[in-house]
């Protein structure tokens, strides 16, 4: 199957579980959005839903060899590394590693693919390390998004990019999911997540504790238990909206 | 320019810069009759001059620089960082301590192999101390700081053991250690180092790959395929190999893999999988002609392979250190 | 220079004292000399004759004072003088109480007479001269000939002037007899030899060592190529000139790279069975222990002609 299935998945640092028995199901055309306070777990999550924190439980990752799970999922880090000026071009070439040599016109029409989805054309021969943090952040995407798999995982993509470049990544995520990809995306931005994502996931300490559409997850008692905020969440002709008021404690 | 360009003009760079080195010495020998020599095994003496002096000597340096240039581009890819040098981080000064404690202590007059093999348990240890205090996420002021460390500490304990040779020349002779010199060197010492120097760029070749992979970070790349634990493994233990054999003949040779993977960087579109054959070929390059120059500015001299090489390499790592400070 | 740097590679090993030797003007020679005896005449008028103790800080004056001393004269020799290597008398230096050069040391031997030689370190025997103890330099020798004034001269200093006159007659004899069978080689026929020492020293015409070669009866290619003065020499040249004989010097314990070059395999090539030759201790000083030098070099040279 494609897609990502998690099991009671739980991840111990020492004796403390950073993940507790998190079961979710990241089905195919689902933009699933991952929120939760900072140090609830999020990031930790889904390292070892990939295999690369050891963890007890399973994900339907870890059934997977090394080979087979790089054409399965692809991982989009936090941390938006790019070490060399590389051009554009031949970094998100990289996300071709998992198929072969990375020559083949398969291998040009996905990069080709990922480039013009991410609005990156015009940028093809510049180095990526010359490029804005906004444009660095769509270049390591479209790497992403090269690598052609079924699931794609993204730990916080869109912070400190500005307005217009955080619209346009949670897009190229909800096309994605419309082509019959499945999206794991972890965020801070619970208006961009409550608007963009099909489905958001809570966590709290390691606990998944809430699963759902954005009204059901983003409700008052939640809210107010996990983030210690108040929050509005209205429907509009535009879509949801939801906004952040108040710090309760 | 594409890479088969690139290969095959750094490729002849190297070819033209070997023949070079292999006509010219004190003797002053016809390049015709000294390369028929060379070639036929006929002409007596000059044989005797081209094929166990000038050839060796040229073959050592191809080698050494090709080995140096690689480690130092690979070490580069790996902790994602231009300092990183085998010269700056202590690894062919801990080598060079291991060669001289194996003959010093006879280990190497003893087994044949026992010479690179020190050579290479010295730059192990390096390595492996360098990395754990300043892996790939210990950033460039560690790297460097630890660097300095195992430089002084290998240094003063190469010192210490030369000092207590019984041999009164042994002494002397840090400064062959510490700058490197291929003067005098023969085809044993080409035998020595070759097969440990060839198996090391072997590896360091086959992670192309992978290094390229690391631009993206090590999450990334491990998922993307990439066994993290298996790149370090061969990273280690080529360099130390590659290093340590090429030190263990030839003394310390700074500088050489922080020159050529700068200068090739570029070139190459700056990935860390092309910078390595680059720099392979670079640094025998490199080497070769500095070896040309030490014997033209000072030919009877003995002039150390190390002098040269930090004159060109040491302002360019200040140049390093100051655009690291700038981005920082 | 100490008595260790005459056999350490700054003086670039055995037959160093050639190379000093060079340097030397004869007046120089008869200079110190002087002013070893001037220094001695106003502060120790009692003990100029006959020294009691003796001390020797340099190989070459070691070995002298060891054949010439009276019994219980010669209170100290350098620790050089032990080592086989360099010293044709390592096993008689080994009753003597060693010396390091060290000043404080010496001094507290209480010589009334230190032997040095004129590349001692000046800092030790200046400071020995200013405690009043009396140093005479003795001069390296860079002919053969100068090997008997110079067991004359510590003959003198010792005291012991009739040993070293029947010493220094049975030299000048002995080698004369040794010339005479040399010179009756021609010129044409003789063998070209050259050294060929660690780092690539290699010695020149104005050594004593070339005198050496020469009594036994091989040309010295230094002369055929007008090196005068001893210096590098390339390894490659070496090769090319192609001489019949190479001399090394036997290589110390441990290992350097400096004697490394002795084991190359164009100079083991070269210098294969009796193409090669290793010079010894009996080659480093100007005493008469020399002389065993230039009959084992003149025995190596016939067997060499008997090989044909």
């Amino acid at each position: 199957m494609s897609g990502l299935t998690l099991r009671d998945l739980t991840v111990k640092r020492g004796e403390c579980p950073v993940v507790d028995h998190v079961s979710l199901t990241v089905a195919p055309g689902e933009v699933v959005g991952l929120i939760g306070p900072n140090g609830a777990g999020k990031t930790t999550l889904m390292r070892a839903a990939l295999g690369l924190l050891r963890s007890e439980g399973s994900s339907s990752l870890l059934a997977l060899g090394p080979a087979e799970r790089a054409r399965a999922a692809a991982w989009l880090p936090q941390a938006r590394e790019i070490a060399w000026p590389v051009s554009v071009e031949t970094l998100v070439r990289l996300g071709r590693m998992p198929h072969g040599a990375g020559t083949s016109p398969a291998d040009d029409a996905a990069v080709d693919a990922a480039l013009q989805r991410c609005g990156l054309e015009s940028f093809r021969t510049r180095s990526a390390t010359a490029l804005s943090g906004g444009e660095q952040a769509r270049v390591l995407i479209a790497r992403a998004l090269a690598q052609d798999a079924p699931l794609l995982m993204a730990d916080e993509p869109i912070a400190g990019l500005d307005p217009a470049a955080q619209i346009q990544i949670m897009q190229v995520f909800q096309t994605l999911a419309g082509d019959g990809k499945a999206v794991l995306v972890s965020l801070h931005d619970l208006g961009l997540a409550a608007r963009h994502c099909t489905r958001l996931a809570l966590l709290h300490r390691g606990r998944l504790v809430a699963e759902g559409p954005a009204r059901d997850v983003l409700a008052a008692q939640h809210l107010a238990a996990t983030f210690g905020i108040s929050g509005a969440f209205v429907e509009t002709p535009s879509g949801p909206l939801f906004q952040t008021l108040e710090v309760l404690r | 320019m594409r890479p088969g360009v690139q290969a095959l003009s750094l490729g002849g760079l190297v070819g033209l810069l070997f023949a070079v080195s292999l006509l010219i010495g004190p003797a002053q020998l016809g390049a015709g009759e000294s390369l028929r020599a060379l070639w036929s095994g006929e002409g007596g003496a000059t044989v005797l001059v081209m094929r166990e002096i000038r050839l060796p000597r040229a073959l050592l340096a191809a080698m050494v620089g090709a080995v140096l240039g690689l480690s130092g581009a690979a070490l580069q890819g790996y902790l994602r960082n231009p300092l990183a040098e085998p010269g700056l981080i202590g690894v062919s000064g801990a080598a060079a301590l291991g060669a001289v404690i194996a003959l010093q202590t006879g280990l190497a007059g003893a087994a044949t192999l026992a010479l690179p093999l020190s050579g290479l348990a010295g730059a192990l240890v390096a390595v492996l101390i360098v990395l754990l205090l300043a892996g790939p996420r210990g950033g460039a002021l560690t790297l460097i700081l630890a660097g300095i460390a195992v430089s002084a500490l290998a240094g003063a304990l190469t010192a210490l053991v030369l000092n207590l040779s019984p041999n009164p020349f042994a002494a002397s002779e840090i400064v062959f250690w510490t700058l490197g010199s291929l003067a005098d060197r023969s085809m044993v010492h080409v035998a020595l180092a070759a097969p440990f120097i060839g198996l090391a760029m072997v590896a360091l070749l086959s992670q192309a790959r992978a290094l390229d992979a690391l631009t993206l970070g090590e999450d990334a790349a491990q998922a993307m395929g990439v066994s993290l634990t298996r790149v370090r493994l061969t990273l280690v233990l080529a360099i130390a190999a590659g290093v340590g054999a090429a030190t263990a003949v030839a003394g310390a040779i700074g500088f050489v893999g922080l020159v050529v993977p700068h200068l090739l960087r570029r070139w190459v579109g700056a990935r860390p999988g092309r910078l390595l054959w680059a720099s392979a070929l670079g640094g025998a390059a490199l080497v070769l002609a500095a070896d040309i120059a030490v014997r033209l500015i000072a030919p009877d001299r003995d002039l150390k392979l190390g002098v040269i090489m930090a004159l060109i390499g040491a302002p360019l790592f200040l140049h390093l250190i100051w655009r690291t400070r700038a981005e920082a | 220079m100490s008595h260790r740097g005459a056999v350490s590679p700054s003086a670039s090993g055995p037959g160093s004292e050639t190379m000093v030797g060079a340097r030397q003007a004869a007046g120089r020679r008869l200079g110190v000399f002087l002013t070893g005896l001037l220094a001695l005449a106003p502060s120790l008028p009692a003990v100029a004759d006959t020294p009691a103790r003796v001390v020797s800080m340099n190989l070459c004056t070691d070995l002298l004072a060891m054949e010439l001393a009276a019994p219980g004269q010669l209170v100290s020799v350098s620790h050089i003088a032990r080592d086989p290597l360099v010293s044709p008398l390592a096993e008689a230096a080994a009753q003597y109480p060693g010396n390091r050069g060290g000043a404080e040391e010496i001094f507290l031997m209480q010589p009334d007479l230190v032997l040095a030689g004129v590349w001692t370190d000046p800092v030790a025997v200046g400071m020995l001269r200013r405690l009043g103890i009396e140093v005479v330099q003795v001069d390296v020798v860079t002919e053969l000939d100068e090997v008997a004034d110079r067991v004359r001269q510590v003959g003198a200093l010792l005291g012991q002037s009739a040993r070293a006159e029947a010493v220094a007659h049975d030299y000048l004899a002995r080698l004369a007899s040794l010339r005479e069978a040399a010179a009756a080689i021609p010129a044409d026929a003789r063998r070209v030899a050259e050294f060929y020492y660690p780092n690539g020293y290699s010695l020149g015409v104005n050594t004593m060592s070339h005198e050496i070669l020469r009594a036994a009866g091989f040309a010295h290619l230094a002369e055929a190529e007008g090196r005068a003065y001893s210096g590098t020499l390339p390894l490659e040249k070496l090769v090319l000139s192609g001489p019949d004989l190479v001399i090394r010097s036997e290589t110390y314990a441990g290992a350097s790279r400096s004697e490394e070059v002795l084991g190359h395999p164009a100079l083991v090539a070269l210098a294969a069975g009796p193409h090669g030759y290793r010079s010894t201790a009996d080659w480093i000083c100007g005493v008469p222990q020399v002389l065993t030098a230039v009959d084992d070099l003149a025995g190596h040279r016939a067997r060499m002609e008997a090989g044909e």
